[in-house]
């Protein structure tokens, strides 16, 4: 059975990692539903966070395989309810469409904030579940959303013990 | 005054601090600088000149599969390097330590389209254990060395290193520190002594205990510790395609060869055993056929140093992350001296089903021809089992994996996972050049020779002395099988037309000789054994002949059929 896997890979810092990482989810055919990558904790280690649905037979084969990758440090693969995760999703819209008391009331509703105010244009930040930033686009969309972007899932693990001994090791 | 080092004799440099004594290779412009240097260890270093870098990789993977140590091949940028790919993904599938190292375009001009300017870093990175690209040259010695460590140690692979023409121009003082430790590599998994008494526990109390070994036992040299093992647990072993040598198969505990044309009885006793030992293996489809019904009625106890390959294709119900010599050693200590005659009787009797089976009908089939099965038996018998045997890939491939009689370690030289056609020829050259003092045989079909003919360019070149048999049938033979059980005998272009092999190695000045007739077979083998020399024989073998046992795609290794 299929389900949603957040996978979490520490490796080094070298020239062409992030392929090294996504050609292993390319051979097996997996579509990868977001990916972050960026420097970890420990100065020269990077986390990449990556979210895919697939099967639990198939993700631990996948974790093994990038466990062997020479410049991958570890793996973990961790169901939705092993961890906490969020997304930070941006939204443009036109400064003007605030005298519209409407939208005022959507990012008060949504908990987003306003990041900055331009005579132009306005940007509101969200974060959030994918489920929640995205609710937050389609509430202004009617307004008209000039620019959207939403980052990739980052997510901790309930359950620290295993990571951090490891990442202390290093 | 400390003198400065070009990047280029940093290349050579290290590489004699690595004891790198043969190198395959091919130059071009890219490489130029490192060959430069290399002319000057004219004297230490030998060098292979290759007529197409494909050959180059194969004979590296015959030189390391012989030798035991790293193969290293040279080869330019853009096509020298793309050449490569074939050998690369063939020692990458079947664990064969390789240190390429490809010349590359000026730093400056990565990503310009520059002349012969490939990405061979990205081509090659799913088909090598590790790679990188060198763009300055005081990183020159550290990626040579690490290519080393990472090449031959754990599972062992192929390792590229691309090298910008600027850094071998570049100087630098030359320092050389082997590599030891990754930290992110963990080549040598710890002994877990609990999991191997719980292994123990089950071999002493199994009735009919199986043991599947591959090429994992030579890889980590446990060719010993498997013999002694095996003889005191009693345990009867057959091999995969690759670990075909690792044990003597003349031992009566020696239960034959596993796969889609392994042998009769080593095949059907997987799915009767009781407790299944694989060692150093990894489960190929070609192993185990029907994965859903592959041994379901035996505890499984599986022992590999990559962990990756526990629980990949069969679930263990004890998996060993460990180095087969390392647990070997200390699971003979743990299990009980025994003998299982009863079910080394049961081996004996599917034995004899098979050998009469098979011999009725062939024999009915092909009164008059030469049949590639009776030109192996013979070399095994001529050559007492103790010849390194190279083989390509298809019919002629089984029939000599179920026929010679591999006694002798590193001595069967294959392309197993992969299947790569035109692999004997080079990798014969390679493996002579890894074992000069043992002979080296080619067994290759017509299909397969006219892939990398070219290089018996290189045999002239190097004077090496190698044997080649050709077992011309005429056809892509194993294609053709599978035509004629499964495409309704539709031939689609499995026929080959094959130019006058005895002229085109004469053009080459190696000595041959065709052999059409049964009455002529054994002395002309003696006489390609006894030549001082390469020598090539084509024998004319029967057309249509099919190779069984075979285990049909899909079919389930209780399956296997005699016709």
């Amino acid at each position: 059975m299929k389900k949603t896997y957040t996978v979490s890979v520490f490796t080094e810092n070298s020239i062409g990692m992030m392929n090294r990482v996504t050609i292993i989810f390319t051979r097996r055919h997996l579509n990868i539903d977001s990916i972050t990558a960026s420097e970890s904790e420990v100065p020269g280690v990077f986390r990449y966070t990556i979210v895919l649905r697939t099967t639990k037979a198939q993700i631990e084969k996948v974790i093994g395989q990038l466990e062997k990758v020479i410049d991958v440090i570890k793996a973990f693969v961790h169901e939705e309810n092993d961890i906490v995760h969020q997304e930070i999703a941006l939204y443009k819209i036109r400064t003007e469409t605030l005298t519209n008391g409407d939208v005022e009331k959507v990012i008060r509703k949504h908990h987003a904030r306003v990041l900055t105010v331009d005579s132009q244009f306005m940007v509101i930040e969200k974060t959030g579940h994918v489920e929640e930033t995205q609710l937050l686009f389609e509430k202004l969309r009617p307004y008209g959303v000039l620019e959207f972007a939403r980052s990739g899932r980052v997510a901790v693990t309930k359950p620290m013990k295993e990571l951090s001994a490891y990442l202390e090791e290093i | 005054m400390t003198t400065k080092t070009t990047g280029a004799q940093a290349v050579m440099k290290s590489l004699v601090a690595e004891q790198v004594d043969t190198i395959f290779g091919y130059p071009g412009g890219a490489i130029m600088p490192i060959y430069d240097a290399l002319y000057d260890y004219e004297d230490t270093i030998k060098h292979i000149l290759v007529r197409h870098e494909q050959g180059a990789t194969h004979a590296a993977q015959g030189y390391a599969r012989t030798s035991g140590k790293t193969g290293v091949v040279f080869a330019t940028s853009g096509p020298g390097a793309t050449n490569l790919i074939t050998g690369l993904a063939d020692a990458m599938i079947d664990s064969t330590p390789l240190v390429c190292i490809t010349g590359q375009v000026d730093s400056k001009l990565l990503g310009t389209d520059a002349f012969q300017e490939t990405d061979v870093v990205g081509i090659s990175m799913p088909i090598t254990k590790w790679n990188t690209q060198v763009t300055r040259v005081e990183d020159i010695p550290a990626a040579i060395a690490k290519a080393f460590y990472i090449a031959k140690s754990g599972r062992p692979g192929p390792v590229l290193i691309d090298i910008t023409k600027d850094a071998q121009f570049g100087e630098m003082e030359f320092q050389y520190e082997k590599c030891t430790t990754i930290r992110s590599y963990r080549p040598k998994p710890k002994l877990n002594k609990t999991l191997l008494e719980e292994a123990a526990i089950l071999i002493n109390k199994a009735k009919k205990p199986y043991l599947l070994i591959g090429q994992g036992i030579m890889l980590s040299n446990a060719e010993q510790e498997l013999l002694n093992f095996v003889e005191k647990s009693g345990i009867p072993v057959a091999s995969t395609l690759l670990g075909l040598g690792a044990f003597p198969n003349h031992h009566p505990l020696y239960a034959g060869y596993l796969g889609m044309h392994g042998d009769y009885a080593a095949n059907i006793k997987t799915n009767e055993c009781d407790v299944l030992v694989a060692i150093g293996m990894r489960f190929d489809d070609r192993v185990t056929g029907d994965v859903s019904r592959y041994a379901k009625q035996a505890k499984v106890i599986h022992v590999d140093i990559d962990a990756a390959e526990l629980n990949k294709i069969i679930n263990a119900d004890v998996g060993i992350h460990a180095d087969a010599k390392e647990a070997l050693t200390l699971l003979t200590e743990l299990v009980h001296q025994k003998e299982h005659s009863t079910w080394l009787q049961e081996f004996r009797d599917l034995k004899k089903v098979e050998v009469e089976t098979l011999q009725k009908s062939t024999d009915e089939a092909f009164n008059d021809e030469i049949k590639m099965d009776e030109v192996i038996k013979m070399l095994s018998e001529i050559t007492n089992g103790e010849a390194v045997v190279v083989t390509d890939v298809g019919q002629h491939q089984m029939l000599t994996a179920r026929y010679y009689e591999y006694n002798k370690t590193k001595s069967n030289i294959t392309s197993g996972g992969l299947g790569t056609m035109g692999f004997a020829l080079p990798a014969a050259i390679g493996a002579k050049f890894g074992a000069p003092k043992k002979t080296v045989i080619a067994i290759i079909g017509d299909g397969g020779f006219q892939m990398t003919l070219q290089e018996l360019g290189t045999i002239l070149q190097s004077e090496v002395n190698i044997k080649i048999v050709i077992l011309n049938n005429r056809f892509l033979g194993m294609v053709r099988q599978w035509q004629q059980m499964f495409f309704e005998k539709r031939y689609s272009f499995t026929n080959m037309v094959s130019p006058n092999f005895i002229a085109l190695a004469q053009a080459y000045s190696i000595s041959a000789k065709k052999v059409e007739y049964r009455e002529e077979l054994k002395e002309s083998l003696l006489k390609m054994l006894n030549h001082k020399g390469s020598f090539l024989l084509e024998v004319m073998v029967a057309k249509e002949e099919n190779v069984f046992p075979m285990i049909t795609t899909g079919a389930s290794v209780s399956e296997v059929r005699l016709n």
